[in-house]
């Protein structure tokens, strides 16, 4: 019932009123009516309507004012001018305004079929338009998640398992280790997949705009609320939510969370309807949220609700093995980007980026293999695009005798082997340096 | 409740032989027993002289005032133009799920175009409409099935275009609502 095409006759006409919903509701339509523009403005603002046909001679405000207000509310709404007075200039002016189409009365009852059939055509392309750009990026899946490592092979099965069930899932891991890409694929490749999967990062949010955005609003539910809106449940109607930093919500919307994860059902924020929503939950987060329960800091109630599945995403120092295959694909992805052909890295440099720590996780990488395709030469990335300066105290190189060759290489890379350069930035002399060259065994196609 | 019969009041002059051929088309898709009457009205009382046209929605009140019974579906057959105020014409109309239509062969004789008479053109015209009013009286909204009876259809030739029956998915809804 729920995908009927819904009508809203406006006309002060009783069997106008009364032969078009009688029409209508033969054709299958969800069909309601109004006497007067002041009870269609009130009709629109508590429902929603596909199209509104509108007659232009009413007492009060007229149909031509009660399209433009319309518009202002809702543009693309589907408005149709009727009249039994017609003229080219209110013809002209009322699609100048916006109306859909203009029809005079009495209508053949063909012109009347084909026009509602266009509307509905226009209608579905429209619905058809916000689904298939859901569907791009639910485009971003399983094929995004780079890796072939035993720790990411474990996570991949437990996204498989996962999909095909409705249950909730929280995907812990440290920043930057791919906990969204995770979700997306989980719904991506869950029978919700046509439908949205919509991102909410609740941690960017304060507690009355997060309400807002989760629940939606009412117009003049607060300053600035000037037309209604639809929260996130509702546009993840049939399909997923995504709720990233999960963690970050304060008490108050623990309680109210948990309340519409166990009926499904909300109220908009200023408004007094209750409203379903299918959807399926999926969160994340980089703290520990178990923790939280045990200091009170997370309900313990919406922490079980929550956590019916748990994915841990392991942090990239514990899949070192996936280094050199995220790093082909960041590469390739940048210089596809910046319309260059793919450059490959030298094995120092990527011995490197190995021996790495990475706290950022994959977007440090990402970051890292970005900046060097911008600032390198264009050829290869080599050692000396990386910056690793700062984060030698991040390697796993403990001895100073490796400490020191490393950091010689770094600064004899850096100045392309200039000796003099090399040996005045080392603040040594040229004679010493050359001496740890040959100590160190170092060569120039070790960069 | 049981459905009983299914009652055609003619209003039109219509013979006998046209009468009967319409009401074994009907019992065909129904299965239940039709009754045929004729009644005389007073038509000037529903004309519109500004339309020159009779007022659908007057004689279907009237037909719901005078003729509506229990466990019975009525509909009145006329040979007059129709119109409602919103539309320039109108086949035929009927209370959704209710106890009475109207349909007029008028507009589905072939010499309202100019074109030679058919009378076995009209009767199949005539008989679909009837069955598609009656199948509203049912409770049945209009059907997407390009050859279903129920399809909606404002020109004559949409009529053409259908078949006399109802498709299966419009059979099975009218079975249940019953």
């Amino acid at each position: 019932m729920n995908n009927k095409i819904s009508i809203l006759i406006v006309d002060d006409e009783d069997s106008v009123r009364d032969s078009l919903f009688n029409w209508f509701i033969e054709d299958g339509y969800r069909v309601e009516c109004a006497e007067n523009a002041k009870i269609a403005l009130l009709k629109l603002e508590s429902d929603y309507f596909d199209i509104i046909l509108v007659d232009i001679k009413m007492p009060g405000m007229d149909g031509m004012e009660l399209l433009r207000r319309i518009k202002s509310l809702k543009n693309d709404a589907i408005v149709i001018i009727m009249t039994a007075f017609a003229t080219v200039d209110t013809a002209v002016q009322a699609l100048k305004d916006g109306a859909f189409d203009y029809i005079t009365k009495p209508f053949d009852p063909d012109d009347l079929s084909h026009l509602i059939r266009n509307a509905s055509k226009q209608i579905s392309l429209a619905k058809e338009n916000e689904v298939l750009k859901e569907k791009v990026v639910t485009l971003e899946n399983i094929e995004n998640i780079v890796g072939n490592s035993e720790a990411m092979k474990k996570v991949l099965q437990e996204v498989e398992s996962v999909s095909q069930s409705n249950s909730s899932v929280i995907i812990t891991g440290e920043s930057g280790t791919g906990k969204e890409l995770i979700a997306k694929a989980i719904h991506s490749n869950s029978s919700r997949k046509y439908f949205p999967l919509v991102s909410v990062h609740c941690g960017a949010l304060t507690e009355s705009l997060l309400e807002s955005e989760l629940f939606g609003h009412e117009k003049g539910a607060f300053t600035g609320a000037m037309y209604n809106r639809k929260g996130r449940f509702e546009m993840a109607d049939n399909g997923t939510i995504f709720l990233d930093e999960i963690a970050t919500i304060s008490p108050k919307m623990q309680v109210e969370l948990l309340r519409v994860l166990e009926t499904k059902a909300f109220i908009r924020v200023g408004g007094n309807k209750e409203i379903s929503s299918d959807f399926r939950v999926i969160c994340a987060t980089n703290r520990n949220l178990k923790q939280m329960v045990e200091e009170g800091n997370f309900r313990e109630d919406l922490y079980y609700r929550l956590n019916v599945v748990n994915i841990q995403v392991p942090p990239l120092r514990e899949r070192t093995g996936d280094i050199p295959l995220l790093t082909e694909y960041f590469i390739k992805k940048y210089c596809t980007s910046m319309n260059k052909p793919p450059i490959p890295i030298d094995s120092a440099a990527l011995r490197r980026l190995e021996e790495f720590d990475f706290p950022g996780n994959i977007r440090e990488l990402e970051n890292m293999i970005e900046r060097a395709i911008v600032i390198g030469n264009g050829k290869k990335i080599s050692l000396k695009d990386l910056p690793f300066v700062k984060n030698t105290s991040n390697s796993s190189v403990e001895s100073l005798y490796e400490q020191e060759k490393i950091h010689i290489l770094q600064i004899l890379t850096k100045y392309d082997w200039n000796i003099s350069s090399s040996a005045k930035a080392l603040k040594v002399d040229r004679v010493t340096l050359y001496n740890k060259i040959k100590k160190y065994n170092l060569k120039a196609s070790d960069k | 409740m049981v459905l009983q019969k299914i009652t055609l009041i003619s209003f039109g002059d219509f013979d006998n032989f046209f009468l009967r051929s319409l009401s074994e088309k009907i019992y065909n898709e129904f299965s239940i027993s039709i009754q045929i009457k004729e009644a005389h009205l007073d038509l000037s009382d529903f004309y519109n002289p500004m339309r020159r046209q009779y007022d659908a929605n007057e004689l279907l009140h009237y037909m719901e005032k005078q003729f509506a019974a229990e466990a019975s579906k009525t509909i009145g057959l006329f040979n007059v133009d129709l119109f409602i105020p919103i539309f320039t014409y109108i086949f035929g109309q009927a209370f959704l799920g209710g106890r009475t239509g109207i349909a007029s062969a008028y507009r589905l004789n072939n010499e309202c175009y100019g074109i030679e008479a058919d009378a076995n053109l009209l009767l199949d015209r005539f008989a679909k409409e009837l069955i598609h009013e009656l199948g509203h009286t049912f409770g049945l909204i209009h059907c997407h099935v390009p050859d279903c009876v129920m399809r909606s259809g404002t020109y004559v030739e949409d009529i053409d275009q259908k078949n006399i029956m109802f498709c299966p998915s419009c059979k099975a809804n009218l079975l249940k609502l019953d």
